[in-house]
């Protein structure tokens, strides 16, 4: 494993140096037939789930079939995707923004037999390589986060969660046979790099306990003022402390009556560690969609305030989600987005529906805006 | 043979959704094959390594990556996240495991041939895992040792015309929806003002000089598919002013049955018939539209653009001509003060190229926010501290009813001094004059 250079010299950085030259510019990488017709696209359909047909001005279609993706892909299935889109679409393919991946090709016959290949294709345990799906009223894929697999502040996985929820819900992204779009988001903590604040079915890693304090190193790994300014609720004090064997050193001492365990502090100062096998695990928050279409843009609301991290499989986890969403397929009209049909029957009616429990920690305490959502009325539901 | 015995990870390469798990077995046993040869300039049991230390969070429930520290490329403050984990001498593979992110093109459309180039890159000189993409857009590669990076970085810019994209108090890398590539609703060309914004603000991506992250995000219609009023700090939304376009002929042909409703998305359950009164004319969230004598109307004026008529029958109406951009502001996550969606600052505003309306939009707003901002705090927040008035004369925009759900409900209204005639000096002796001690 000899070191290979591939031009650049340590002795002169800046000699030949090419920066700020910023992304590829997207029209090198479009289908012929999309650049042809650029802005002049006029309908599409979904002719069946997974495959699409856009209409342009000129008369032109473009067939589009889309497949799920772990997101967390190897260059062998990067390449794989690429002689699929080499053998049936001129070598031209896409993601899209939910980690799907998308072969376009001008003939229904061809988009037919790339569906076919497309879902022919498996790793040797039997799971899907590219299954053809998430297209209309459905469940599409899952935006998610890093989880174990990358991230310093998880406090659950996030590939693994996104795994069984999908396996629990497979047919619901094959299928069409919600009352709207489902948009499914997992985000391995409160940091939420995975959009659920606003997601139909939202997933959040979630710790419980306060931090772990470091003490012998604190002060020599972190600035203990930038720490404390990062808590969001002040629990966080200077303070100092005597080690073991005497020796006195400055530190932080957490009211941990304060802490919301948001892991802000943590990302300050690695001496404050808090996560943890039996705190951490995930909430479930629902309701939430970015959309403007009939309704506002609105956030999701807390469903289930934690269950506990059970790896490999989180069963509970899986069992919670698919009565959510059997519950809402069920009862909800067409057209209605969950949080949607939870307002219309009203979220009473939507605990007891769901059979999930309703617990105080269902009740938002955080400051200003938890006023606005007790409710002020006698207009309720028994 | 695998190097670590993975148990648990074992059970999630049963079922259909696609097993990361078998991705990553299979990418471990190919890089040993090595069957093309590479020179490969980080550990060749990365993978293994990486699926042994992940095994490790599954069987104790926490993470086992550390704090990044400072690692990049000459120049740059964004583009490379360090990561290190905590079990080095058990899993000397990731013992370093930079991520880099690379600056995704409009749209995420791809040539196979310079996405090999690309893997070819990142199997020669990193783990060969990757995210397609990550959250805010780049595609991420995950895992590098810290003598690669400039490597890296040196070929991805001499070879390939591809930089790096944003991390840190940066601007994060710009996304934006498909727009007019493939999309009939497109309001706004957003893959062009994306790469415009990217590239215009490059120092911003590269170099952190903000208080905290900042995202433009790019939706070409009001569906918002690339959720920019949740998730940017400045959300460009498309959007239109005048008529909705109506085909009647395909209005009856959807009423007739002869053209499934919302381009098919509920082909899956029988609905039944089509029931345009029900399903377009009675779900109109401002009542604008009536189905009279086989003939559609629509109350431009009462409509407010939320796209449901139209994603129902697509072909029979058709966004208006007199396009532009709607600008909201201030969205983020929960942390630190709780989530906040966009606020609406500009209702209408012109998008083309060279864009320079909204760019100076951007400018005076980031002089505020640079300015005034916390260490940490984003643009949403200091909005809220600060009050949406402060943002207003910023911007030099007039405050208008769009501006606002509803009047405030609290009469605790500020005032400055000179806004009151004659100003707040005021002398005593002459209140004394006509009010006792």
């Amino acid at each position: 494993m000899a070191f290979v250079s591939s031009g650049y010299n340590p002795d002169k950085p800046m000699e030949d140096r090419i920066s700020d030259i910023g992304p590829r510019f997207y029209k090198e990488f479009l289908p012929p037939v999309l650049e042809k017709n650029y802005g002049k696209w006029v309908s599409h359909e979904i002719l069946e789930p997974g495959l699409l047909v856009h209409e342009a001005e000129s008369g032109d279609k473009v067939y589009t079939v889309r497949v799920g993706s772990a997101r967390l892909i190897s260059t062998e299935l990067i390449r794989e995707a690429c002689a699929v889109a080499k053998q049936y679409c001129d070598g031209y393919l896409r993601w899209t923004t939910r980690n799907n991946i998308e072969f376009m090709t001008t003939s229904l016959e061809s988009a037919k037999a790339l569906k076919a290949d497309l879902n022919s294709r498996k790793f040797d345990k039997g799971s899907y390589k590219f299954p053809v799906g998430g297209t209309g009223a459905s469940v599409s894929n899952i935006v998610h986060t890093q989880g174990w697999i990358h991230c310093h502040t998880p406090a659950t996985d996030a590939s693994g969660t996104v795994k069984i929820i999908m396996d629990e819900l497979f047919e619901e992204f094959t299928n069409m046979r919600m009352p709207a779009i489902v948009r499914v988001a997992v985000a391995c903590c409160l940091n939420m790099c995975g959009a659920c604040h606003c997601s139909d079915l939202a997933v959040v890693g979630f710790h419980r306990k306060p931090p772990i304090i470091d003490h012998e190193y604190l002060d020599n790994m972190c600035e203990i003022p930038l720490a404390i300014a990062s808590c969001p609720t002040g629990a966080l004090k200077p303070g100092k402390t005597e080690l073991e064997g005497g020796k006195k050193v400055n530190t932080i001492l957490v009211n941990n009556d304060r802490c919301m365990y948001c892991g802000n502090c943590y990302t300050m100062c690695p001496s404050l560690p808090l996560s943890d096998k039996e705190g951490d695990g995930v909430i479930i928050m629902v309701g939430g969609k970015v959309s403007n279409r009939i309704s506002m843009p609105k956030f999701s609301k807390v469903a289930v305030a934690f269950i506990p991290n059970e790896p490999p499989r989180w069963p509970t986890l899986a069992k919670v989600c698919k009565k959510i969403i059997e519950v809402y397929a069920a009862e909800a009209n067409k057209y209605e987005r969950l949080g949607d049909w939870a307002e219309r029957i009203g979220w009473e009616s939507f605990f007891k529906k769901t059979e999930l429990e309703f617990t105080h920690h269902l009740i938002d305490d955080f400051r200003d805006p938890a006023y606005f959502t007790w409710r002020q009325s006698t207009n309720f539901k028994f | 043979m695998a190097k670590h015995p993975t148990p648990l990870l074992d059970q999630l390469e049963s079922g259909p959704w696609p097993s990361f798990v078998s991705d990553l077995k299979h990418a471990a046993e190919v890089r040993h094959k090595n069957p093309k040869g590479i020179e490969l300039q980080i550990p060749e049991d990365v993978i293994d390594d990486l699926l042994g230390l992940l095994e490790m969070s599954y069987e104790d429930g926490t993470t086992h990556w550390k704090h990044g520290g400072i690692v990049g490329v000459f120049g740059y403050g964004g583009g490379v996240i360090g990561r290190y984990c905590d079990q080095p001498e058990k899993f000397p593979g990731v013992a370093h495991f930079h991520t880099v992110r690379v600056a995704q093109p409009s749209g995420l459309f791809y040539k196979a041939e310079y996405m090999e180039e690309l893997c070819d890159l990142w199997d020669f000189r990193g783990s060969g895992m990757t995210n397609m993409h990550g959250s805010t857009g780049d595609i991420i590669w995950l895992g590098t040792t810290t003598p690669q990076l400039e490597e890296i970085f040196y070929e991805l810019t001499h070879k390939h015309n591809q930089d790096l994209g944003g991390s840190g108090s940066n601007l994060r890398t710009p996304a934006c929806c498909i727009g007019m590539s493939r999309c009939e609703f497109a309001c706004m060309d957003a893959q062009h003002i994306c790469h415009t914004f990217t590239n215009e603000y490059q120092d911003m991506l590269h170099r952190p000089q903000f208080p905290y992250k900042f995202k433009f995000k790019f939706d070409g219609c009001p569906n918002g598919c690339v959720a920019s009023i949740a998730r940017s700090d400045f959300s460009i939304i498309g959007t239109w002013k005048d008529d909705i376009k109506i085909d009647q002929a395909a209005v009856k042909a959807y009423v007739g049955g002869e053209i499934p409703p919302n381009a098919g998305a509920h082909a899956g359950r029988d609905w039944g018939k089509f029931d345009i009164q029900k399903e377009v004319i009675d779900l109109c969230p401002t009542k604008c539209m009536k189905y009279e004598g086989g003939k559609l109307t629509i109350e431009t004026a009462e409509c407010y653009r939320c796209m449901h008529c139209i994603n129902v029958m697509p072909k029979a109406l058709r966004v208006g001509d007199e396009r532009g951009a709607s600008i909201l502001l201030g969205a983020k996550a929960p942390i630190l003060d709780g989530a906040q969606m966009s606020s609406l600052l500009v209702p209408f505003i012109p998008c083309e190229d060279p864009y320079d309306e909204i760019k100076e939009v951007v400018e005076l707003v980031w002089d505020w926010w640079m300015e005034e901002g916390k260490n940490r705090e984003r643009l949403g927040e200091t909005i809220k501290r600060l009050g949406f008035q402060k943002l207003l004369e910023v911007t030099n925009i007039k405050p208008m009813a769009q501006h606002v759900r509803e009047p405030r409900t609290n009469p605790y209204i500020f005032w400055k001094e000179d806004e009151v005639p004659g100003g707040w000096s005021r002398d005593i002796n002459e209140y004394r004059k006509l009010h006792q001690r």
